[in-house]
């Protein structure tokens, strides 16, 4: 393990289906250590950062989520979260974070019933987590969808202090960065696209950031989350292990 | 399992449109659930009871939407 590395851990259930980019962009290019984690693992092998990954996993049988919660690795996972670690969920892993109680709300059969295949445009709400630290407060970035249950809901209680806590991360825009009903993809309840925990360690986004960071692709806004996540963790959790004078440097460049 | 009154139900919407065209009478607030049967293997009622009671709480309805109620026959 190297000082200025970090080590991505993307679990893989039976239907993930955005695994292999997700860790081809970690590893390809970022740079990082990648490792894959099968959902039967008990063992999240010392990864810095979990990533559940889009897909369909148990075919989104039951609920979206409902059955993945369930898998070994996830008594894993909400442990890891538990003490501070961090997690991010990406479409499915959105909401397979939802069913597992760590982040709250539902995500609802999209408004429009279809399957909604294109790109967005969200606004950065919070610049200020270990996800978006590389954004600008009010920034409007481009990331595809690509799901058929994204409509965000939660009672009115949880959604104020969602909003008094600055954890709506993301939220839908139209073309030009006002959150409208044209922008919202799938009738989220305010526009909401992404939400963090109270702790600040625990992302789901419904957009794709994995699909936004190839340059081949066309999209790069997708890299800076993943760059966030890496700097943090080679700030805070590296840091703690190796207290050398490299991470020190990095403080002051953010 | 059904979602519960306060969310909004597209399906059961578009459904309820389905009917309107059939020209069937006056059909309104279509919901539509899921419906499992399954076995306990317990021969006290109330331990029936308890076992159905947490499987639906934990895993077959999601109480941030759904609803749910039940119903035990003994075999």
């Amino acid at each position: 393990m190297d000082a200025d590395r970090v080590t991505f851990g993307v679990v893989v259930f039976p239907g993930s289906n955005c695994d292999h980019d997700t860790y081809y962009v970690c590893k390809k290019i970022l740079g990082q250590e990648a490792v894959f984690l099968w959902h039967k693992e008990e063992d999240l092998r010392g990864v810095d950062a979990v990533i559940l990954p889009g897909g369909f996993s148990y075919g989104d049988y039951l609920r979206c989520g409902a059955i993945a919660r369930f898998s070994p690795i996830m008594k894993q996972v909400v442990r890891f979260a538990a003490e501070g670690g961090t997690v991010l969920g990406i479409c499915n892993g959105f909401q397979i974070l939802l069913e597992a109680g760590l982040l709250p709300g539902v995500l609802l059969r999209n408004a429009s019933l279809r399957f909604v295949c294109r790109q967005v445009r969200v606004r950065v709400e919070n610049a200020v987590t270990r996800f978006t630290g590389l954004y600008t407060p009010g920034e409007v970035v481009t990331f595809p969808v690509a799901h058929g249950d994204g409509n965000y809901f939660t009672d009115p209680e949880t959604l104020a202090q969602l909003n008094a806590r600055d954890q709506i991360v993301f939220r839908y825009t139209d073309a030009g960065g006002n959150v409208t009903p044209e922008g919202n993809p799938n009738g989220s309840l305010e526009n909401v696209a992404a939400v963090i925990n109270e702790q600040g360690n625990v992302l789901g986004m419904m957009p794709h950031p994995e699909r936004a960071s190839d340059p081949v692709l066309g999209m790069t806004d997708g890299q800076r989350l993943f760059r966030s996540m890496i700097q943090w963790c080679i700030i805070n959790v590296r840091g703690e292990r190796q207290e050398d004078g490299q991470c020190q440097t990095l403080a002051q460049q953010k | 399992m059904t979602l519960r009154p306060s969310i909004l139900d597209p399906q059961g919407k578009a459904v309820e449109h389905a009917i309107e065209n059939l020209g069937v009478g006056p059909v309104s607030h279509v919901r539509i659930g899921k419906y499992v049967e399954f076995l306990v293997d317990e021969t006290e009622e109330e331990a029936a009871r308890r076992a159905t009671e947490d499987v639906c709480r934990k895993l077959l309805a999601n109480p941030v939407m759904e609803d749910y109620s039940y119903e035990l026959t003994r075999l």
